[in-house]
């Protein structure tokens, strides 16, 4: 592995590191909130690697201008880059942003029910709730 | 100016169906939310569906014996365009999700009324409405990034209905927080995996893409996209170690949501598994054949057993209908791991077996649960006795849920069987008869409950309304029906299996060269 191949996909290894910090937020922390700041590192992450995806070196906008007889002109001399990735990703980060505010609109809601929005202090109440009406606890198997 | 256009032609309003099936009911879901009214929004729901059950019931008629129907959107060719394919297949699972989807709205009206906060009524037709139609597009789409879109319409849609049940017990709100949680991982963890295969491919249409992935042969970037998509599509069906978000998001939602995902969501994720492992895979891959035999295959046992064992020991009846929805996902995976075309006919018809026998058990688990609250085995106890329709109806579903020769449940099982048998793996037939027992404990522990134990200390109650046991008996007779009339649902099957199973002749011919 070359120096020039690491320093070449950059992007790719800051999407790594990203997409596993964002995994690791949401499992390994026990506030809702924080819970969601992960996913959206998290979906981000992903945004990244299409767009690298889309980057040729080099490349340029796909915009074909009409020559005199109307027909499209290809010049085989421009490296075009491929702006499908983009469009791609407009739609992602609209359905990251439904997720993030229908999360933090869930949030707010378990703030007003349970008091918290830590998450072993919702298991306690929950299982309070669970004790008092006699109802089976969590199978520890699966 | 002279530029070229693509020739356009008039479609007649028949080729328009695929599409009408998607816009309809998603235009439906924003007039709900205009006209803000609770019984206009529950008519506007039911003939959206209605219109959608009819044109799926037309596409599978017309595809039962083969075909495919090629859509393009906005005239525009695949595989530059995004595609509606319909093929034997997705015309079952798409009757499925509309019937479904139909059956349910009579019964939700009471339900809804019950269950949820009377602000939200109209809001949940709207979210239920795009649930819908995110499933219905997941199923039909023959494009991998408009799954991905699809999903989340449905996803989202989904979490604030499971919310909704937050009005009768507030553990509703983080079900569905947790299954937002590990629903999004899921979802982004597939669009990592179309990512990957549209790094190697260039295409994102699934026809185009198992071409050139047979083509071209294997590489490290196809296989990690196969990782990212088993894995995220894995969540969504709630596959053993993934299946975490189910029981609870399942338990505290609103019946007819209950109802209504139990029969649907989970399939129409399992649709898309079963693609990218048939169609846009090929299973002769080395890698993927280790990765069903090796991973699928133990983990769908396992489903089929722990499930089920956890199910006997339940006290409620919806958590315990909940468990049993895992345990059935593990004879879907099972089906499909056997890798011949009789283990994916099964898997298939089993999608649908199940989604109706499901739906009619939850149903009765909503009817029961407006009468007493909660639906603890304690609160239902000698229901049978004063609400004999309900109960009947649910002896119906339990019976197919075991597999009872005469019902629908046993036609899936018992190619189930077959299949395993014709793999020669007599030990894999004996393991699905005996997990069949121990469905039988805990279908037999309600059964007793409802009609042999003493009664509830609420008392007896009176039998519901019309409006609820109209669409249960629906379902109870298509689960009898279906088991004695396989013609539709066996022999659509069979056609699906073939064709998930078949490749474009260039794909054959080319020597499935792998990279490992």
């Amino acid at each position: 592995m070359t120096w020039e191949f690491i320093a070449g996909h950059m992007n790719y290894w800051l999407f790594i590191v990203l997409m596993l910090t964002g995994l690791y937020i949401v499992i390994a922390k026990g506030n809702l909130l924080k819970k969601i700041v992960g996913l959206n590192v998290f979906q981000v992450s992903v945004f990244m690697m299409y767009i690298s995806i889309g980057k040729v070196t080099g490349g340029t906008a796909p915009i074909f201008p009409y020559d005199a007889t109307g027909h499209i002109k290809l010049d085989s001399e421009i490296l075009y880059s491929n702006p499908l990735p983009h469009v791609l990703i407009l739609t992602a980060i609209v359905v990251g942003v439904a997720t993030t505010s229908l999360g933090l609109a869930l949030v707010v809601r378990i703030r007003e029910d349970y008091g918290t929005i830590e998450e072993d202090e919702i298991v306690d109440a929950e299982q309070a709730i669970a004790a008092k009406e006699h109802e089976d606890q969590e199978p520890w198997l699966v | 100016m002279a530029i070229e256009h693509a020739n356009h032609v008039a479609l007649s309003l028949q080729e328009q169906l695929p599409i009408w099936l998607i816009v309809i009911p998603f235009i439906t879901a924003p007039l709900i939310l205009l006209l803000g009214n609770k019984q206009l929004a529950w008519l506007l729901s039911f003939v959206a569906t209605g219109i959608s059950l009819f044109i799926s019931i037309l596409l599978s008629l017309h595809l039962k014996s083969g075909g495919v129907i090629s859509y393009h959107i906005g005239g525009w060719a695949p595989p530059i365009g995004i595609e509606y394919r319909i093929d034997a297949t997705n015309a079952l699972i798409l009757l499925l999700i509309s019937s479904i989807g139909t059956v349910v709205l009579p019964y939700a009206y009471k339900s809804v009324n019950s269950e949820i906060n009377p602000k939200h009524h109209t809001l949940f037709y709207a979210c239920y409405m795009l649930c819908f139609t995110g499933l219905m597009g997941i199923v039909i789409t023959g494009d991998a990034f408009n799954i991905f879109v699809f999903l989340e319409i449905s996803s989202l849609a989904t979490y604030v209905l499971v919310a909704m049940g937050a009005y009768k017990d507030k553990r509703a709100l983080t079900a569905a927080y947790d299954y937002l949680i590990l629903g999004t991982i899921g979802a982004t963890f597939f669009v990592i995996g179309i990512g990957f295969l549209y790094m190697a491919t260039g295409t994102l249409n699934l026809v185009d893409l198992a071409e050139r992935i047979s083509s071209q042969g294997l590489n490290r970037t196809i296989r990690a996209g196969f990782g990212f998509i088993v894995i995220g599509l894995g969540l969504k069906i709630a596959i053993m170690p993934l299946h975490l978000w189910l029981p609870k998001a399942y338990t505290f939602a609103p019946s007819a949501v209950t109802v209504f995902l139990s029969a649907t969501a989970t399939k129409a994720s399992m649709y898309v598994l079963l693609k990218f492992l048939f169609s846009i895979y090929h299973p002769s891959f080395a890698f993927e054949e280790n990765t069903i035999l090796i991973i699928f295959m133990p983990l769908a046992i396992a489903t089929m057993f722990l499930a089920s064992i956890v199910a006997i020991f339940q006290t409620n009846l919806k958590r315990m209908l909940a468990y049993s929805s895992i345990g059935q996902i593990g004879y879907l995976l099972l089906g499909a791991s056997l890798m011949n075309s009789m283990g994916l006919t099964a898997t298939l018809v089993h999608m649908f077996n199940h989604g109706i026998t499901k739906a009619l058990l939850f149903m009765g688990a909503g009817i029961l649960a407006l009468k007493v609250g909660k639906v603890s085995y304690e609160n239902i106890a000698g229901l049978g006795r004063s609400m004999p329709l309900t109960a009947a109806a649910m002896v119906v579903g339990g019976l197919s849920l075991i597999g009872v020769p005469g019902t629908a449940g046993f036609i899936s099982k018992w190619l189930l069987i077959q299949a395993a048998f014709a793999n020669g793996w007599w030990q894999i037939s004996l393991l699905i008869v005996v997990s069949s027992l121990l469905s039988v404990v805990y279908v037999w522990r309600f059964i007793e409950i409802l009609y042999i134990a003493p009664n509830n200390k609420m008392g007896t109650k009176t039998e519901a309304s019309a409006s609820m046991l109209i669409p249960m008996w629906i379902l109870a007779f298509a689960c009898l029906f279906f088991g004695f009339f396989t013609d539709l649902t066996l022999g659509t099957a069979q056609t699906a299996a073939e064709n998930l199973l078949s490749l474009p002749n260039s794909v054959l011919q080319t020597t499935l060269g792998d990279g490992s």
